[in-house]
């Protein structure tokens, strides 16, 4: 049907995926030739059914008027004609586009009514749009939902022109979301502040992410890759910043890691009953530092949309004010309430990294234990 | 009707008036519409801020709808919140119960707004719930937890081709507005 | 009305007490043409940091501010101010009144856009910054996470819209009540027309603007939730509304354009403009359409289906009067006997390119496609293409055309030449390759970009560089022929212009058709 078309007019513009100066949308074939998305090829092939339909009156229209530009000159010589009405062909001209219009509107609603058919899923995924992360959830009907957040993995050096930029610059991310191939995935959307929007050119997802509210999606994703987006939709300074990465990889891949993902989470939440060592610590507070603070507060605690941290009266003054800053956000601000995105453990890495570097220097440490007892008040 | 002997004074008290009356439009009009349909028709899935008052009905055995359910805290909002079950099946007209945890982490007394939302969004008109912890703020001391129910009905007349509907809550800090103090960001 | 027999007052005074026309058409179109330097300025800001991957030059949250203001000085200072312009120096002349019907209204339409804009532009000083949260401002990223200087855009907003609907009013009274005797409304210059038409779409939308910049208002001061979620409001909701004003909005902008070119095809073909009824007929139609066609703007934000369908075929529809349009211009070159100065190639110009951006239109009114433009360059090059290759291209051809009747003097049609390809070179490069990376995947507004998005980028910011360039020489040329150009010396400085203007002196007295002309006798289009 619409799909053999597709695959039909793709032969007139191959394409491979992330290609430099890629000129057209995603074919939703990969460059190997299989089919990433049925629905993403068959938009692919109504985008370019309008097209060459438009390119076809383009030539009709831009033809006649260079013809006559050419032949209709004064300098030629010619006489201007008066004629200046014709009923006939006034309503030739608004019947027959109607008609054409016609003939769009019919497989653009087969394609929209595809888009919409978003029940008989296989697995559900809530998508959370964050001033400036995704965080994703994969919903269990037993009660063990697993959630983690995506931030973007490109690092400030890339971004201000002190290193070289890798091929993935500004679409790579920290915890891609991973699932199965050939499974039908059901996203329910929403956002945590502003308005955000999911999008996957490859698989061909978009929609708005609305915070108060949820959006469905689904897509079947037939090849195993990896498909990279962003947000699109204004949601702040850092909008440019937030990009989707999906990973598609067989069954029993996508099993063993989820298996490995929540032992891991296991292992972190356990490890919150333990003491580390202080290095440990500052380690693991610089990784969360760079990955979640480092954007708005600097490489070198030097403050930027955020406060500087070096120096700071918070980061070197009471505990419980700290954390207070780094678990409950500061209202009316774009500081958000981490104690919700990060674990125990690295709310005490990254407090104990902040309370000692960037010439900070309090020696104090802190413990997962400390955090639990600050939250517990 | 003529506004004003001078035909140009009397276009533009015409005028004039239209503007006003547009203006008016935006809040008399477009505000209760877009309300009214959503809440009569679901559009964005919003279910109704009232209880659903049931008046007996068959339920339908021959159908299995699963209601998923998801609870999401706002930007800012700090307490711990999730539902009981995850997801639940359902026959259409049949009354079911569940509940939802909250817990408030911090040492200051709190008041919470749940926001219920609805997907596919045209499912929403068939979403009755009978009782809500949504219909109201919900108040808690420091540390304080609350067990909060959730009752609702799935209308026969859904559609057949809905097999599954997602509930979700978020969960807005009202306390600022609660005291009286006007939220300033 | 008039008992002054005496020209104008002299100095800073007769501008800023004026309640002639002619002044105050040439008041905002150099206002209007200030403000086109402005948000040009800000757009090499944006094309400057887009040259390369990689921040170079501006913070992120800067250049937000910058995408913001470049949208709002272009579409409320720079493109609609100009059409204003142009409707109070030609409309009292081409139905052969002595001025428009308020003249003081008319003043005080023009003399409160001055401080609006310097309210807007001062807001880049405070603190928090400009808005930054596009000219679309969404809520509630314009609402519970603005800067502090939102109340202040709030209030310039609502400054604009009173001009804009004072302006309006004061076109359809003129308009309607001051034609002289025998020029009925089918005589009318489609210039005329189109003008008619937008005043009433301006007078039915801008108070909506104007309710949901209030709405933003109460709920970011005096704490009511219309737009958000926590108090049973609905951030969608504000999409709605603003899109009703927004959608009307680019007819607004555009259909005044279309009557420029309609009168200056005609001129330079030498033949009168082919369909004339059809052509009013069409500008109705699509001012009626535009009110129902407003959420193709919102395809992804969770409609149902039905609505999506709807506002679809709806979209799609547009087409056809739009279509009408363009086979009524085209078919009145046929045949003709054209010449091609500046002020035509002007007009052919935007015949091809706002045809372009016509077809990019239809490509994204396609609902299920539009998934994949939505919120990406695609359609930054969309409406670049009918604002820029459409609107500012009529607009430059308008002045090309009227001045040499404004001012008396003729411009330098080399120089206007040279203008014209550098801008239409300039044009294309610049906005071209944004169809391209578009369709890539790159979205809107944003400062950085993946490195498959380089190439393109970097020759659009030429383009821009390029383009801007060109309007310092469009500036040098209307200069030049204002202060030194070449006397016109024949009334109707054009071969095959035709309208009441060209029968007045050039340059025209300061009060024309005190006495209403005799219209000729000629059948109604």
């Amino acid at each position: 049907m619409l799909n053999a078309r597709a695959l039909a007019a793709t032969a007139l513009l191959p394409l491979a995926a992330n290609a430099q100066n890629q000129i057209n949308m995603s074919t939703g074939i990969s460059e190997a030739g299989a089919v990433i998305t049925d629905l993403g090829a068959e938009i692919y092939g109504l985008h370019m059914l309008i097209f060459w339909i438009c390119v076809a009156i383009g030539i009709g229209v831009f033809g006649v008027m260079l013809y006559s530009i050419y032949a209709h000159r004064k300098s030629k010589g010619v006489e201007a004609s008066q004629f200046h009405e014709n009923t006939r062909v006034e309503i030739a001209w608004t019947v027959v586009p109607f008609i054409i219009l016609v003939g769009m509107a019919v497989p653009a609603t087969s394609t929209l009514l595809e888009v919409y058919d978003n029940d008989d899923a296989e697995m559900s995924i809530l998508v959370t749009g964050y001033q400036w992360k995704w965080k994703y959830e994969y919903l269990d009907a037993d009660g063990e939902n697993f959630a983690f957040f995506s931030n973007l993995a490109t690092s400030q050096e890339q971004i201000y022109n002190t290193d070289t930029k890798g091929e993935n610059y500004l679409l790579e991310v920290d915890e891609p979301l991973v699932i199965p191939v050939d499974t039908k995935v059901r996203f329910l959307i929403t956002a945590n502040d502003v308005i955000h929007s999911w999008w996957v050119p490859e698989i061909a997802v978009k929609r708005d992410a609305i915070p108060g509210f949820i959006n469905e999606a689904w897509t079947r994703v037939l090849a195993e890759g990896v498909y990279r987006g962003q947000c699109t939709e204004l949601c702040g300074a850092y909008h440019g910043f937030m990009p989707v990465e999906v990973h598609v990889v067989s069954h029993g891949e996508f099993d063993d890691w989820m298996a490995a993902k929540k032992g891991a989470a296991a292992a972190d939440a356990a490890l919150a009953a333990t003491e580390l060592s202080t290095d440990e610590l500052i380690a693991r507070g610089e990784d969360v530092y760079n990955a979640s603070c480092l954007a708005c507060h600097g490489a070198n605690g030097e403050g930027g949309l955020g406060n500087a941290i070096a120096g700071s009266a918070i980061a070197m003054g009471g505990l419980d004010s700290h954390l207070n800053v780094i678990v409950n956000g500061v209202a009316g601000t774009a500081m958000q309430a981490f104690g919700a995105q990060l674990s125990d453990v690295d709310v005490a890495a990254v407090t104990t990294y902040q309370r000692n570097a960037f010439g900070n220097n309090t020696g104090d440490v802190v413990q997962a234990s400390d955090v639990v007892s600050y939250k517990e008040g | 009707m003529r506004l004003s002997q001078d035909p140009a004074i009397d276009t533009v008290a015409k005028l004039g008036t239209v503007s006003v009356a547009m203006f008016a439009f935006v809040f008399v009009v477009m505000v209760p519409l877009y309300n009214v349909l959503c809440d009569a028709l679901g559009i964005n899935g919003k279910t109704s801020s009232e209880a659903y008052i049931s008046l007996f009905a068959e339920v339908d055995e021959t159908r299995s709808i699963k209601v998923q359910f998801i609870a999401t805290n706002n930007d800012g909002m700090p307490w711990a919140f999730s539902p009981q079950v995850t997801e639940m099946l359902v026959h259409p007209g049949a009354a079911n119960d569940t509940v939802f945890f909250a817990a408030n982490p911090t040492i200051n007394a709190m008041v919470a707004q749940a926001i219920p939302s609805v997907s596919p969004s045209r499912a929403a008109e068939y979403f009755h719930k009978t009782e809500c912890f949504c219909f109201e703020q919900q108040p808690l001391d420091g540390n304080g937890e609350a067990e909060m129910p959730l009752q609702f009905i799935v209308d026969q007349e859904l559609p057949a081709d809905i097999k599954t509907i997602t509930l979700s809550y978020t969960l807005f800090d009202v306390t600022s507005l609660m005291s009286g103090k006007v939220a300033s960001r | 009305m008039g008992d002054h027999h005496h020209g104008p007052a002299k100095g800073l005074s007769r501008w800023l007490y004026t309640t002639n026309h002619k002044d105050i058409g040439t008041m905002y179109l150099w206002f209007s043409f200030a403000m086109f330097l402005l948000g040009g300025a800000f757009a090499m800001v944006i094309r400057a940091e887009l040259f390369q991957p990689g921040m170079q030059l501006v913070e992120p949250g800067f250049f937000n501010q910058m995408t913001t203001l470049h949208g709002l000085v272009m579409v409320f200072g720079a493109i609609m101010p100009s059409f204003v312009g142009l409707a109070n120096w030609l409309i009292p002349m081409m139905i052969g009144a002595p001025d428009m019907a308020l003249p003081r209204m008319n003043n005080w339409s023009f003399w409160i856009l001055p401080p609006a804009f310097l309210m807007l532009a001062s807001t880049l000083l405070m603190e928090g910054g400009a808005p930054a949260f596009g000219w679309t401002f969404y809520a509630p990223l314009s609402t519970t996470y603005a800067p502090p200087s939102v109340t202040f855009f709030i209030f310039a907003i609502h400054i604009l819209g009173v001009s804009s609907i004072m302006g309006s009013i004061n076109i359809i009274a003129t308009v309607m009540n001051m034609r002289a005797p025998g020029m009925t409304y089918m005589k009318m210059p489609l210039f005329v027309w189109t003008w008619l038409i937008t005043a009433f779409l301006l007078v039915a939308v801008m108070p909506v603007l104007a309710g949901a910049v209030t709405m933003m208002l109460m709920d970011i001061h005096f704490g009511t939730s219309f737009f958000s979620a926590a108090g049973g409001g609905d951030p969608v909701l504000f999409q709605h509304i603003f899109w009703f004003f927004g959608h009307p909005e680019v007819y607004i902008i555009i259909l005044p354009a279309f009557g420029v070119i309609s009168q200056i095809i005609p001129a330079f073909s030498r033949k009168p403009l082919f369909g004339y009824a059809s052509m009013v007929y069409a500008t109705a139609a699509i001012a009626f359409l535009s009110f129902i066609v407003w959420a193709h703007h919102m395809y992804t934000v969770g409609m149902p289906v039905a609505g999506e369908l709807f506002f679809m075929y709806a979209t799609m529809l547009i087409a056809v009067p739009t279509g009408v349009k363009v086979f009524n211009w085209v078919t009145t070159m046929w045949r003709g006997a054209m010449t091609f100065e500046t002020p035509m190639l002007f007009s052919i110009g935007f015949l091809v390119l706002f045809t372009i951006g016509g077809f990019t239109g239809l490509m994204l009114s396609i609902a299920p496609a539009d998934f994949q433009y939505h919120d990406t360059y695609f359609v930054v090059a969309h409406f670049h293409y009918v604002m820029v290759a459409g609107a500012v291209f009529s607009m430059t051809a308008a002045i090309y055309f009227w001045l040499p009747k404004w001012t008396g003097r003729m411009y330098n049609e080399t120089m206007g030449k040279v203008h014209f390809w550098v801008s239409f070179i300039g044009f294309n490069i610049t906005f071209f390759p944004q169809h391209f990376v578009g369709l890539a995947g790159m979205p809107r507004r944003i400062p950085d970009y993946a490195l498959q998005f380089a190439d393109f980028n970097m020759m659009s910011s030429i383009g821009a560089f390029i383009y801007g360039a060109s309007q310092l020489l469009f500036l040098y040329n209307v200069i030049a022929a204002i202060v030194a150009g070449e006397k016109v010396s024949d009334e109707k400085v054009w071969d095959g212009a035709e309208g009441l203007e060209w029968t007045l002196p050039s340059p025209p007295p300061y009060h024309t058709f005190e006495t209403p002309p005799k219209i000729e006798e000629q059948p109604a289009h």
